[in-house]
């Protein structure tokens, strides 16, 4: 009878408990006031925080950070914001509480000692426990009011409630008695953090208290997937609020819990138009002669061995010498084992590293998630503040995540990086012949790409490198290669004959059979034209020799000619003087000597 | 309320128990609601009925005294608890299932 009656009782209870819901939740402002978190990354998601003086409902499975995200509200709350807080556990006793966010280093008893915090821990034993008839938890209200007030707390979180329903009988009065400490707390103007444990893909909770918090539900995800484990976070909804829907990648660790910062929801960073250098002089040269931009971000992809770290370290070691900071993320090699093999090449990068100018961090990603690396790269970065950083190479990353995510990490990536103004060198390897296909997907979110490759010809490898992209620059078309020589790099220029593209040695041979071909054709011309040089002498010479014989015959002409002229004159003038002589002569023998004369002829 | 050992002697019973024990019990409320006057009747008529004159009913309300709702551990309310003889036993509700609470209480044998 008595059950019956309760029973009858409790519809009655939740009917009017809903209406006293509806009045509390018409919201008086327009805009919904936050309450900030505190967890990195979070409040970004969330636009603000969680729904100031409402409850806020956190599920997940077992292990999913469900206790923490609630202490680190409070924790961050008190010390951050001033907003003392309650921490109402069901679950686990304070000792353990305390021990086990010291790890994260969060000093509760400091806290509770300061007035900024208040622990509490509900425990029924259910053993030793009856039911007659109806009840309330008034109770348990009258700890919250009490301990609320005596911290003066903005922030409760009830950690984990529904656990009442193992401990306590008639679900359906305890049922309606949460949900009118739902509308108390809310009454009351406190921002509450409610876990609950999630049993069943297709609820949030096992005792369907969802029902209750109409306002913020956050779901917490740990999963394991190929021994990896990666923990998610969801917000299921916001009302009143625009908030991010994917799944954020988040990590639990000395600091407690960061939420994968999006930092860019839109696509609005700067595009500076600050050229830096390569390293690389002849790279630069086919970068519009400046190299890349500021602030832009570099894939270099290639094949196993074709000198992609080069790369990086050339451009690790070019920033340095500017005075400006780079951050080296190897997760392949040892800080030590880059160190020696860059050194092997000419560049000495240990210098850098000394002058505290270059930080590597080195680490396999295996070592976590994908989200823990992605964390680790945003907090050293975030806290190095480097003006380069180099991933090397971000396929390793493939190795503890599928394609996609890869994807969508190196996306954020990039967003942080360029919002921040970090010029950014990833390297990708590429299975031999596919070498721009399975890139396809990452080169998209890249502003310069190069492209290295081997090139097989007359038996031996050869380095070469191309540009396959450059945005918003003038680049080169051409294939360089890519010499790796004790003193750096270099870039030649290859040799395009009829059998291809020449590398190595048969450019080598192909540049000595150049050589020879100028040699030879310089010493044929210069022959020409020590030949006709000696045939203008010759010439010249003859010419010489041809007057010189001219003028012998003119003057021996000349000669003649006036001796016979003189000789004439002689003979003519003898004569008269002979006549004149004679006297006797007439004038008829004249005419005779003259006829005579003619007549010779 | 107070006990009286003469009255117990001058009750003699089958399986008379060796020491009568003064019961001890402790109802929390939380004001005066209906349910807690409802719980305190219920058990003052189930005291007098089966222990009359061996039993102490100590009712505590919480809202003077909110630092023993975390002392006791207590949640619900009304609350009762059975502080003496041991083990400790509590009870939550308006107490109104008489079978139950003579159970819960472990107070059968005594009719």
């Amino acid at each position: 009878m008595n059950t019956l009656g309760s029973r009858r009782s409790s519809p009655g209870a939740t009917m009017k408990q809903m209406g006293q819901e509806k009045n509390a939740s018409q919201p008086s402002s327009k805009t919904l006031p936050k309450a900030a978190t505190g967890i990195q990354g979070l409040d970004e998601i969330t636009g603000g925080g969680l729904p100031r003086g409402r409850p806020t409902l956190v599920s997940g499975g077992a292990g999913s950070g469900k206790t923490l995200f609630g202490l680190e509200f409070l924790v961050r709350g008190a010390t951050q914001y001033s907003e003392p807080g309650v921490f109402m556990s069901f679950e686990e006793s304070i000792p353990d509480l305390t021990k086990n966010v010291a790890s994260l280093g969060f000093d509760l008893d400091q806290l509770v000692a300061d007035k900024k915090l208040f622990v509490d821990h509900v425990s029924i034993t259910r053993s030793e426990l009856g039911e007659t008839g109806e009840y309330d938890l008034e109770g348990l209200f009258i700890r919250i009011a009490d301990a609320a007030q005596r911290v003066g707390a903005r922030r409760v979180v009830l950690d984990t409630i529904e656990a009442l329903f193992g401990d306590l009988p008639n679900p359906s009065i305890l049922r309606a008695e949460i949900r009118r400490l739902f509308d108390w707390l809310k009454q009351k103007g406190l921002t509450t953090v409610i876990t609950a444990e999630r049993d069943q893909t297709d609820r949030l909770t096992r005792h369907g208290i969802e029902e209750f918090v109409s306002d913020c539900v956050i779901l917490l995800d740990h999963r394991i997937r190929e021994e990896i484990s990666t923990r998610r976070l969801r917000i299921v909804k916001y009302r009143g609020s625009t908030h991010g829907t994917n799944e954020y990648p988040f990590l639990i660790d000395d600091q407690g819990i960061s939420v994968l910062p999006i930092s860019s929801l839109g696509l609005d960073h700067d595009a500076p138009a600050e050229r830096v250098s390569s390293g690389i002089a002849r790279l630069d040269g086919m970068l519009g002669g400046k190299g890349f931009y500021r602030g832009s971000s570099i894939l270099a992809s290639g094949t196993a061995g074709t000198g992609k770290t080069t790369i990086a370290a050339c451009f690790v070691d070019a920033a340095c010498r500017r005075g400006e900071r780079s951050l080296f993320f190897a997760f392949e090699e040892s800080p030590q084992q880059i160190l020696r093999n860059m050194r092997s090449i000419g560049i000495d990068l240990e210098p850098w590293v000394r002058k505290g100018l270059l930080q590597f961090h080195a680490a396999r990603p295996t070592y976590g998630g994908i989200e823990q690396v992605l964390l680790l790269t945003h907090k050293r970065i975030t806290s190095f503040q480097p003006s380069v950083v180099v991933v090397d190479p971000v396929t390793n990353l493939l190795m503890v995540s599928t394609q996609n995510e890869v994807r969508s990490m190196l996306t954020r990536l990039v967003d942080f990086l360029k919002t921040q103004g970090i010029t950014a060198i990833f390297t990708s390897l590429t299975a031999a012949g596919s070498l721009e296909a399975s890139e396809a997907d990452v080169s998209s979110l890249m502003d310069t790409w190069l492209l290295l490759k081997n090139i097989e010809v007359g038996g031996e490898r050869n380095r070469a490198l191309y540009v396959l992209k450059s945005r918003g620059m003038e680049h080169s078309n051409q294939i360089r290669e890519f010499v790796l020589t004790d003193d750096g790099l270099r870039l030649l220029d290859v040799y395009l004959g009829p059998e291809g593209v020449l590398t190595g040695s048969a450019r080598v041979s192909q540049e000595m059979r150049e050589k020879a071909v100028v040699t030879f054709r310089r010493q044929e011309l210069e022959s020409r034209r020590r030949e006709l040089e000696r045939k203008r002498r010759i010439f010249e010479a003859r010419m010489v020799m041809l007057r010189a014989e001219f003028e012998v015959e003119e003057e021996i002409i000349q000669q003649t000619i006036s001796e016979s002229e003189l000789l004439g004159e002689e003979v003519v003038q003898d004569r008269g003087q002979m006549v004149l002589s004679r006297q006797a002569d007439s004038s008829s023998y004249k005419k005779d000597v003259r006829a005579k004369a003619a007549r010779k002829r | 309320m107070p006990t009286t050992k003469t009255k117990i002697r001058a009750r003699p019973r089958k399986p008379a128990p060796r020491k009568p024990v003064v019961w001890k019990l402790r109802l929390y409320v939380a004001g005066q609601t209906p349910k807690s006057l409802r719980a305190f009747a219920n058990i003052k008529v189930l005291c007098e009925e089966h222990l009359r004159g061996r039993y102490q009913i100590e009712v505590i309300d919480l809202r003077e005294n909110p630092q023993l709702a975390r002392d006791d551990q207590i949640v619900a309310i009304p609350t009762l608890v059975r502080r003496l003889p041991l083990p400790l036993r509590t009870i939550i509700g308006d107490l109104s299932n008489s079978v139950r609470l003579l159970v819960g209480l472990d107070l059968r044998k005594v009719d």
